[in-house]
């Protein structure tokens, strides 16, 4: 009985590490292929494409950061991800302080809405926007893809951050009101500097959606000196068709920062990505 | 009459809330209300002569007649099969994880970073993956299974099934994570002592894990069918255009075409009101859900 146990326990054991190793390397292999190509000459891409690359071909980086305009395309990514992030995260904050910490009428319905608000798809919106955008000379600009960013980024940082809000206590903001404290310097001054781990992970998952964002980059930055890097990556299927090394070079430095982020915060990731649906 | 101070005081404590709305509401308003607003207008009108008329519902009447909508329809529909795949494969690799394997944490990193990673560039990858002459047509020709060479992304039959794969393989992963951060939220005694009354790993499994995975399941589905039904933009754009011949044709990018390659605004308007009927279905679950599970949290 013992014996027969520990078997099926071994057997057990072995199939649940096979599969779950076999999805690993499966969910790996893609970012593998793409960092051994980045080094490869173009014949050696041709000749073995999983293979460890024979020695690193470091000049596919200059050819992808020479092409495309690589660096412009970097910048304004790195604007409208810093710009929506900060702007989207005051304004937010703002808000969720209110529904955490005060009573006003119309209180429960108005988060109802926010929060439905949250997975409206973008889509459905860019045809008026566009329409709108184009009449107040805002398409084109960082401002105004800025503020389309940040209004998509509110209802999910609104609805984290008075979730974070509820857990800190009353009683921390009554002896601070009691020293006569207004509720902008309270909020400024005690809840935002209590709140730091929240903050950090909003800003980790905010900053990686505009990062990847595709569809509003699109339509909204359509001048060649303002596209974003997605923009520019998913232009580059047609173009560079043949240099892929080349191109699994842009790739990879396009990747690179999100690697980084994610290995140094992944639990802020986990934390606000499942936010909400798990405590 | 001047208003003495604790009358101030309350006039404030009133009005202030909404100070500190204000600029959320705002913003909110300019990009999701008045859009939403107007989007239902221009649905209903059409240019003519430099002015927009009311045309009723011709706008929609043109687009159900429309080849290609309906192809992308039906294609959006066809991916929903994903949803159920995506559910059980995170679930088994969540319980996996959960059964603390050795090493679970570094395969919890690596299975969530697809999540993470850009669409156009997992797309672009893939597409190279899946290229005639790509990696896994090597592959397969070296291990002798020359039969299985196809054009996945160019064959009007494969290039919906491909799509569906990457699809899977970038979005599975933020299941995984969500099934295993709500496991190790349940009490270890409720596992313990189903344990000491003897359950083995299936019944452990079938009586204790799924049932207290019930809610977090059902909200895993509702944001897959949501994500199937109006994110996969990126997807298509990047790794087919729609093609070969609209066999990847969906929904999303009907409405880009339509709207800024062909100049359809109001024909792009229709589909969209048509996409957030659907999805508005689907939202109103989801706020239900979260709702449910926000009320079993809460203490007073």
């Amino acid at each position: 009985m013992k014996a027969t146990d520990r078997i099926l326990g071994l057997v057990g054991s072995l199939i649940r590490q096979t599969l779950v190793i076999g999805a690993t390397l499966l969910s790996l292999f893609p970012v593998y292929f793409m960092i051994v190509s980045a080094f490869k000459t173009r014949f050696e891409y041709i000749e073995d494409k999983w293979g460890l690359p024979q020695s690193l071909f470091w000049a596919n980086f200059n050819t992808a950061l020479a092409g495309e305009k690589f660096f412009i395309r970097f910048t304004n990514s790195s604007v409208l991800t810093v710009g929506s992030v900060l702007v989207s995260l005051i304004i937010a904050c703002l808000a969720a302080y209110a529904f955490a910490k005060m009573e006003f009428y119309g209180k429960r319905t108005l988060f109802n809405i926010i929060l439905s608000l949250m997975v409206v798809p973008p889509v459905v919106m860019i045809v008026p926007l566009f329409v709108a955008m184009v009449r107040w000379k805002l398409v084109n600009t960082y401002q105004g893809t800025i503020l389309i960013y940040t209004g998509l980024l509110l209802p999910f940082s609104i609805y984290l951050m008075t979730n974070f809000f509820r857990t800190i206590p009353r009683e921390i903001i009554e002896a601070a009101r009691i020293d006569g404290c207004s509720s902008l310097r309270i909020f400024w001054n005690i809840m935002m500097p209590l709140s730091a781990p929240a903050l950090i992970t909003l800003i980790v998952v905010n900053a990686l959606w505009v990062w990847n964002e595709l569809l509003i980059a699109l339509v909204f930055m359509q001048k060649d000196e303002l596209k974003t890097l997605m923009v520019g990556i998913a232009a580059l299927r047609s173009r560079n068709y043949v240099d892929i090394p080349a191109t699994m070079a842009g790739l990879l430095i396009a990747t690179i920062p999100i690697v980084v982020v994610y290995l140094f915060g992944q639990r802020y990731f986990i934390r606000g990505l499942t936010g909400g649906a798990v405590k | 009459m001047p208003l003495s101070v604790s009358q101030r005081y309350k006039l404030l404590r009133k009005i202030e809330p909404y100070l500190f709305l204000a600029p959320a509401l705002v913003v909110i308003g300019l990009i999701f209300a008045f859009p939403i607003v107007r989007l239902v207008t221009l649905s209903f009108q059409r240019p003519f002569q430099g002015q927009m008329l009311f045309v009723g519902l011709t706008n929609y009447q043109t687009i159900f007649q429309d080849e290609v909508f309906l192809r992308a329809v039906r294609n959006n529909l066809t991916l929903l099969i994903s949803v159920p795949i995506m559910v059980v494969i995170a679930l088994i690799l969540a319980i996996f994880l959960f059964d603390r394997i050795r090493g679970w944490q570094l395969y919890r990193t690596t299975l969530f970073l697809p999540y993470l990673l850009p669409i156009t560039v997992v797309g672009l990858i893939f597409s190279y993956i899946f290229q005639l002459s790509g990696v896994l047509n090597d592959f397969l020709k070296v291990i002798g299974l020359e039969q299985f060479v196809f054009d996945w992304l160019g064959s009007t039959r494969l290039a919906l099934p491909t799509l569906m794969f990457v699809i899977i393989w970038k979005e599975v992963g933020f299941g995984i994570v969500l099934f295993l951060a709500r496991l190790m939220s349940v009490e270890e005694e409720l596992f313990d002592a189903a344990k000491i009354d003897g359950a083995d790993w299936w019944k452990l499994h079938w009586y204790i894990t799924i049932p207290q995975l019930a809610t977090t399941i059902e909200f895993f589905t509702v944001v897959s069918i949501i994500t199937i039904l109006s994110w996969v933009f990126g997807y298509v754009y990047v790794m087919t255009g729609g093609g070969p011949g609209n066999a990847t044709m969906v929904t999303e990018l009907f409405i880009y075409l339509a709207g800024f390659r062909y100049n359809q605004m109001n024909i792009a308007a229709a589909v969209s009101v048509i996409l957030l009927l659907v999805t508005g279905i689907f939202i109103f679950l989801e706020l239900r859900l979260r709702e449910r599970s926000a009320a079993l949290e809460e203490v007073p």
